[in-house]
């Protein structure tokens, strides 16, 4: 079966995400095509084939710079139709879920999102999402001709198959209906670690007392190459941006490690974080509930005890 | 203006999850229902937008069997003007999405909104399939929107960021915080919605091509490793030598 990759890109780099979704279909048997759409860097495209994307399509145009839901939607039907592709994978994410959408009821495909792992393909195709927040799997039969899939971080493993491929430019009439929705300006933060894409996220909550006291978490995180979240109220009191609440109501993230400093475990802060590999726990208090959903737990002072971690890791390193 | 405002019913966020018939059934037992937290803040955002703006109508709407009437009915507390139901299971995104693209194609609205996603199916698909059944814009997930006529200001999270966005209506927006805060029904809003119109609609006839087979709970936690707080390179060395995650 023919497959369509959708790759996103940040700051010219492709998504560690949208490698693991050429490596899935790579996994699936291909023959895979990767698609990217508008700046990324040549060298970055042509790695897609290490993957396992045996050809590689871009759409050099400035305008989808941009992540427009609907000009990316009709730029992939187009390219489904050209590559006789009948499946279409793509990342979880802000852009590719919506986007999967769109695509997904142009071409009448079997959609899944927040898909975990590799299908089942003895009797069907049956893939398995995480559903109630991370409390539950579903295991759904995509019975169309046609599908689109959404993965979940770490729904496949990236390894190094083939050799760098050929990228061929790609383009597709769009028109101003594509364009209805206009993006005027974003805030981005640049250079740290994305919390959903990390592989190791240091998080604070109320008990961290206020905001002039995630200094210690920062050094913690920079010493880990992680990035910083938190839990809800430390975001709705305005002491870290929206972007880094995680829970039921926030992003959910799937790192090797989690770990949560002056955080109680409320179960909505839990939904965020039980697909963590590992979650170390750092809590005064000894009946927090969090301690429940660790691996590893330190009751202490938070103040006492990040200082000491940081530097127990930078004397391990 | 009509809005429209699509909200599941979901279990209440400290819900423990567990499935019936051979894995094949969400267990309610126990199971206290609210409307999704994320079509919440939309509802509240379409009732500031009511109360802000002269002559516009809000309807909520649920695609559900019966039992789902007291969460449209606390929408209509919350200050919707009227409901409808669908009458039917919710079994996937795309059948409750053609569920309310059918109904909007009925009666137009000049704004569609819901959350982000359902908590129960997470999906976040529904309001990107209601806008492409329309054939109007849908931005997803939104956490500001402001109207000025026919124009509407947005922005949008994304991956460690926001994005600015500008739209005419129609369209369809998936919200989430801080687009507005959470209401609570007060008592003027209890008594009133129960006297406001609940319409019960028969679904349209839909193949999704998506069929269920199984649920699955995650396999249970092992204990914890409790370290002492005066031992922290310990901490390390379990991370390194026994997790392996440094
Ligand atoms: C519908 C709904 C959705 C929600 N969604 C989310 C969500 O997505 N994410 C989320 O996080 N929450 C969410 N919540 C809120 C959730 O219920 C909790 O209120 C919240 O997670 C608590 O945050 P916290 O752990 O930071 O604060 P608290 O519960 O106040 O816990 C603070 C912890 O810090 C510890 N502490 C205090 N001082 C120190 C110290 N010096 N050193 C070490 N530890 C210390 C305390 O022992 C305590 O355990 C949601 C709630 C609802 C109703």
């Amino acid at each position: 079966m023919a497959i369509l990759v959708f790759v996103e890109s940040a700051e010219g780099k492709i998504k560690k995400t949208s490698i693991e979704a050429v490596a899935y279909a790579h996994a699936l048997g291909g023959p895979v095509t990767a698609i990217a759409l508008g700046a990324v860097e040549k060298a970055e495209l042509e790695a897609l084939g290490k993957y396992g994307a045996q050809k590689v399509l871009h759409v050099a145009d400035e305008r989808l710079s941009q992540g427009i839901i609907q000009a990316y939607a009709t730029v992939l039907e187009k390219a489904l139709q050209d590559e006789s592709a009948d499946l279409l994978v793509l990342a979880n994410s802000s852009l590719g879920t919506p986007v999967a959408a769109r695509v997904a009821t142009k071409i009448g495909a079997s959609l899944a999102s927040n898909v975990v792992e590799l299908p089942k393909t003895d009797g069907g195709f049956v893939v398995k999402r995480s559903i109630y927040t991370g409390k539950a799997f579903a295991w759904v039969e995509l019975k169309n001709q046609k599908k689109v899939i959404a993965l979940r971080k770490n729904a496949a493993d990236i390894k190094e198959v083939g050799s760098p491929a050929q990228v061929t430019p790609y383009s597709v009439t769009l028109g101003d209906a594509d364009f209805a929705t206009k993006i005027t300006s974003s805030e981005k933060a640049t250079g740290e670690v994305l919390l959903p894409e990390a592989n190791i996220v240091v998080s604070g909550g109320r008990g961290m007392k206020g905001p002039e006291h995630w200094g210690i978490l920062e050094e913690l995180a920079k010493t880990l190459h992680a990035a910083t979240g938190c839990s809800k109220p430390v975001s709705d009191m305005g002491w870290r941006p929206h972007h880094e609440h995680v829970g039921q109501t926030g992003v959910k993230v799937a790192p090797q490690l989690y770990i949560a400093v002056g955080i109680s475990g409320a179960i909505q802060h839990l939904a965020g974080v039980n697909s963590s590999k590992y979650i170390v726990v750092i809590n005064k208090d000894p009946e927090a509930p969090f301690f429940k959903a660790a691996d590893y737990g330190i009751v202490g002072d938070a103040f006492e005890i990040i200082p000491k971690l940081t530097e127990a890791i930078k004397a391990a390193k | 203006m009509k809005i429209l405002v699509c909200i599941t019913h979901v279990p209440d966020t400290t819900s423990k999850i567990n499935f019936t018939d051979n894995n094949t059934k969400f267990d309610t037992t126990g199971v206290q229902f609210i409307i999704g937290p994320y079509d919440d803040y939309a509802l509240a955002r379409a009732i500031e937008l009511k109360d802000a703006i002269a002559g516009t109508t809000v309807t909520v709407l649920n695609v559900g069997p019966a039992d789902t009437e007291p969460t449209l009915r606390k929408g209509l507390a919350i200050g919707a003007d009227d409901a409808i139901r669908v009458n039917a299971e919710p079994t996937d995104s795309f059948f409750v999405a053609s569920q309310i693209a059918a109904i909007a194609k009925e009666t137009p609205y000049d704004l569609i909104l819901m959350g982000r996603e359902s908590i129960d199916y997470n999906s976040g698909v529904v309001h990107g399939i209601v806008a492409e059944l329309l054939g109007i814009p849908s931005i997803s997930p939104v956490m500001k929107l402001d109207l000025d006529g026919t124009k509407a200001k947005l922005a949008r999270e994304i991956e460690g960021g926001k994005e600015y966005l500008e739209v005419s209506l129609p369209f369809v927006a998936g919200c989430q915080e801080p687009i507005a805060e959470w209401k609570i029904p007060n008592m003027r809003g209890i008594m009133s919605a129960r006297t406001k119109p609940l319409k019960v609609v028969e679904p349209k006839a839909v193949d999704s091509g998506v069929k269920l087979q199984k649920f699955e709970l995650p396999p249970p936690k092992g204990s914890v490793k409790m370290i002492p707080a005066d031992n922290v390179p310990e901490l390390v060395n379990l991370l390194k030598n026994e997790a392996k995650v440094l």
